[in-house]
C-alpha cells in the first residue's frame, strides 16, 4: 500500500534560504486494523527484549609497521676523572686513586659496604636460594583442557610478488630443533607463472621475518629433508624429478645435483635418508613408480632402482609418500601411492620382483602421508582421502581408524613424544590432534590454523612444537599444551595394549571371514566341520577363562564384602 | 686499612672479585683487570642510579640499601654509599 506526500517547489525559487514555519499535524493515511489479516499472526506472549542504558562502542584494531631492530654493542671508556687528572698517564690515575684512598670518608664507607657485603656472601654459600624442588616430578596434565597456541607465522617472501606458492613439504633441523626447512613449490601441473621465483628457504624459529638461509636450486623444491646424522647437509627433491643435495655451511647453491636422464619423470614427492655407516645413502620417490636409492658422493647416477609393481600387476603405481625406519628394518621401507594402496617394500630381496611386498589397499585416494609409530614400529598410520587409518604390519585390514571427516586429509604425523597421539591436518585448514590414550573416537583438539588448505605438518622432536604448511605458502608454528606434548603415566602400556587388543580383533575377524569364504565355496560338507574345529576351541577357551576370572571376583567378593575391588 | 676489607672479603668463597668505584665513576680499587673493570664501573654504576631512583620516586624517604644480580653464571652484589659504591662479583654455585 503506497502512502506519497508530494512536494513542489518553483524552480526560480531554488537557492532561497528556506523558511520553515509550524503547521498543525495532517493525517496522511489511516491504516485501520484489518481483522482478516490477524489469522496469520500469532500472539507471542512472552516477548523477550533487550534493553540496555549503555552506550554504543566499537572496536578497532591497528597494527603498526613493523619496526626493524639492530644489536649494537657500546665501547666503554674511562670517564669521570676530574679535570686535572689525565687518564691515560698511569703515574696521574695512580697518584689520585692513592689520594682518595687516604680519605676518611673512603675508608668508613668501605667498612661499612664491606661488612654488608660480607653477609651476603655468607649467605650465598650457606643456601642455594633459587634452588628447584620439584624438577623430576612428572605433572599429570590429563585433567587439563588441551590446546595449542599460534607461536609465529613464516609467509613465503615471494609472496610479496605476488606469487602464490604453497608449502608442500617441512623439515625440521635435527639438532634441538630452532631452524627448519621448508621447501616452496606451486605443485598443479603446469601452474608455475613466468618468473616465479624457485628459492626454498631456512627458517630460523626466532626470526619470522627474514629466512636465515636460501636454497637456490634448477627447479622448485618439492620436498627437502635434513640428514639425521649430519644437520648441516639437506637432501632435495625437485619438480623437474633431481634430486640435490645442499651443504648450509658452503653456499645456496646446491652442492650436487643428479642428472636429468637418471632422475625421476615426475616431481620427486618424498625422500628419506637412509641408516648406512657412511650415512650418506637416501632414498626418492616420484609419482613415475620409480623408487631411486642414491649416495650423496656420486650423484651421477642412482645406486638402485625399484619400479613400484605389485607381484602379478602390470600397474605401476606412483608413490606420494615413503616412509623408512631403520628400527622396523634397514632395507625395508614402506611407500604410500596415488592409487590408494601402500606398498611394503624390502630392498634386499632374492629376486628383483619380492621387493615389493605386502600391499596395503583401503584408501579411497592417495596416501599423502604414512609415517611408523615412533614407539611400536609394526603398527603404522597412513593419511589419505578422508581418513585416518592404523595398520598393524601383518594384517591387510586396518586395525583402526577415523571416521570420515567433511574434508580431504592431506597430511599426518605421529608425536614424536607420545605414543598414542598424533596430528592430521585437512583441506579446510584445521589441524587434528588425536591422543589415543584419552578418545579414540574424535580428534581430541582440533585447531583452525588458517582458512586456506593444509599442505604440510611436522612435529618438532621435543613435542612441543609444530609446524604447519598451507596452500598460500604461510608456514605456522604451533605450540602444543603440555598435556598433549608429555608422555602420561602408564601411557605406553595402555596404547599398546590399545593396539594389541584391535590387531588381535582385526585377526579373529579375518579368521571369521576365511571360515564363511571356505564354507561357501564346499557348502555343507565333512571339510566344513573339519574347518571349524579351530574356533570354537579358541571361542570355548576364552568364554572359560572369562567365566573363571568371575568366578574368582565372585569368590574374593563372597569372602570380603566389604573391600570394594577398583580397578582390574 | 681498606686493603685489610677488601682481601677479607676476596677470601669467601666463590668470590671472583671486587671493585671499589666513587661517585665519578672511576675505579678506585679493583681485583678484576683493567678492560673488564671499566666496563663493570661504567654499567652498574649506572643502573645502580636508576635502582635508586626507582626506590626514592616510590618512596621519598626510602632509599636503596642494596642492590643483588643474580645471572645464569654469577651474582653482582652492589652496595652503594653515598660517595663510593662497591661492587663484588660472587659465583655462588661454587664449591
Amino acid at each position: 500500500m503506497e502512502i506519497y506526500y508530494m512536494y513542489t517547489k518553483l524552480r526560480r525559487d531554488f537557492g532561497r534560504h528556506p523558511n520553515l514555519a509550524d503547521e498543525p499535524a495532517e493525517v496522511l493515511a489511516d491504516i485501520r486494523p484489518d481483522s482478516h489479516i490477524s489469522d496469520s499472526f500469532i500472539d507471542r506472549n512472552p516477548v523477550v527484549t533487550t534493553v540496555a542504558v549503555v552506550p554504543d562502542m566499537s572496536e578497532h584494531e591497528a597494527n603498526t609497521e613493523m619496526v626493524e631492530y639492530k644489536n649494537s654493542g657500546m665501547y666503554h671508556l674511562e670517564g669521570g676523572w676530574p679535570k686535572d687528572v689525565d687518564f691515560t698517564e698511569v703515574e696521574h690515575t695512580i697518584r689520585y686513586r692513592k689520594k682518595v684512598e687516604k680519605d676518611e670518608d673512603y675508608l668508613i664507607a668501605i667498612s661499612q659496604l664491606g661488612a654488608q657485603v660480607e653477609e651476603l656472601i655468607k649467605q650465598n654459600n650457606a643456601i642455594d636460594i633459587y634452588e628447584e624442588y620439584f624438577t623430576h616430578d612428572v605433572v599429570d596434565h590429563s585433567s587439563e583442557q588441551p590446546s595449542a597456541k599460534t607461536l609465529t607465522v613464516f609467509r613465503d617472501p615471494a609472496h610479496k610478488k605476488g606469487i602464490t606458492r604453497s608449502a608442500p613439504y617441512i623439515s625440521w633441523h635435527p639438532d634441538g630443533g630452532r631452524k627448519m626447512a621448508v621447501a616452496y613449490a606451486i605443485m598443479e601441473f603446469q601452474q608455475q607463472p613466468d618468473g616465479m621465483p624457485v628459492s626454498s628457504y631456512v627458517w630460523d624459529v626466532n626470526n619470522p621475518n627474514t629466512p636465515e638461509m636460501e636454497l637456490a636450486p634448477a627447479s622448485q623444491i618439492c620436498c627437502a629433508v635434513y640428514n639425521p646424522k649430519d644437520p648441516n647437509v639437506l637432501i632435495s627433491g625437485l619438480y623437474n624429478g633431481q634430486v640435490t643435495y645442499w651443504d648450509t655451511r658452503k653456499s645456496t647453491r646446491q652442492i650436487d645435483t643428479s642428472p636429468i636422464e637418471n632422475s625421476h619423470r615426475d616431481p620427486v614427492y618424498d625422500i628419506c635418508w637412509l641408516q648406512s655407516k657412511t650415512g650418506t645413502e637416501c632414498a626418492s620417490v616420484s609419482t613415475d613408480g620409480n623408487t631411486f636409492w642414491w649416495d650423496i658422493r656420486r650423484m651421477g647416477e642412482p645406486v638402485d632402482s625399484l619400479v613400484l609393481q605389485g607381484k602379478n600387476d602390470p600397474i605401476v603405481l606412483g608413490a606420494v609418500c615413503m616412509e623408512y625406519d631403520p628400527a622396523a628394518g634397514p632395507t625395508k621401507f614402506m611407500v604410500g601411492t596415488e592409487q590408494g594402496t601402500v606398498v611394503s617394500c624390502n630392498r634386499k630381496a632374492k629376486n628383483p620382483i619380492d621387493r615389493v611386498g605386502a600391499s596395503y589397499t583401503g584408501h579411497h585416494g592417495p596416501v599423502y602421508a604414512l609415517e611408523r609409530n615412533p614407539f611400536y614400529s609394526k603398527y603404522f598410520v597412513s593419511i589419505g582421502d578422508w581418513t585416518a587409518r592404523i595398520w598393524m604390519e601383518d594384517l591387510k585390514t586396518p586395525i583402526m581408524h577415523t571416521k570420515y571427516h567433511n574434508s580431504y586429509l592431506t597430511g599426518g604425523q605421529w608425536s614424536p613424544t607420545r605414543p598414542g597421539v598424533f596430528m592430521t591436518i585437512k583441506m579446510d585448514g584445521t589441524m587434528d590432534v588425536w591422543d589415543y590414550f584419552y578418545k579414540q573416537n574424535d580428534p581430541t583438539l582440533q585447531v583452525q590454523v588458517t582458512d586456506q588448505s593444509l599442505t604440510s605438518v611436522k612435529v618438532q622432536e621435543s613435542g612441543k612444537m609444530v609446524a604447519v604448511g598451507a596452500q598460500d605458502g604461510s608456514v605456522t608454528l604451533l605450540d602444543i599444551c603440555d598435556g598433549l606434548a608429555q608422555m602420561q603415566t602408564g601411557e605406553k602400556h595402555a596404547i599398546s595394549a590399545i593396539f594389541e587388543r584391535e590387531t588381535r580383533r582385526e585377526k579373529n575377524l579375518e579368521a571369521r571371514q576365511k571360515e564363511l569364504r571356505l564354507k561357501a565355496k564346499k557348502g555343507a560338507g565333512n571339510t566344513h566341520e573339519v574347518e571349524l574345529d579351530n574356533n570354537p576351541d579358541t571361542v570355548a577357551n576364552i568364554e572359560k577363562e572369562f567365566f573363571d576370572m568371575i568366578n574368582a571376583k565372585k569368590d574374593v567378593d563372597e569372602t570380603n564384602p566389604l573391600e570394594v575391588e577398583i580397578g582390574a | 686499612l681498606g686493603i685489610i676489607i677488601m682481601k677479607r672479603i676476596n677470601s669467601h668463597k666463590g668470590v671472583l672479585g671486587i671493585i671499589i668505584v666513587n661517585n665519578d665513576g672511576i675505579p678506585i680499587r679493583t681485583t678484576l683487570d683493567a678492560q673488564v673493570t671499566v666496563q663493570y664501573a661504567a654499567l652498574v654504576t649506572h643502573l645502580a642510579s636508576k635502582a635508586r631512583s626507582v626506590v626514592r620516586k616510590l618512596d621519598e624517604q626510602n632509599d636503596l640499601h642494596f642492590l643483588r644480580i643474580r645471572s645464569k653464571k654469577h651474582e653482582i652484589m652492589v652496595a652503594p654509599d653515598n660517595e663510593y659504591v662497591l661492587i663484588v662479583v660472587q659465583n655462588p654455585n661454587a664449591i
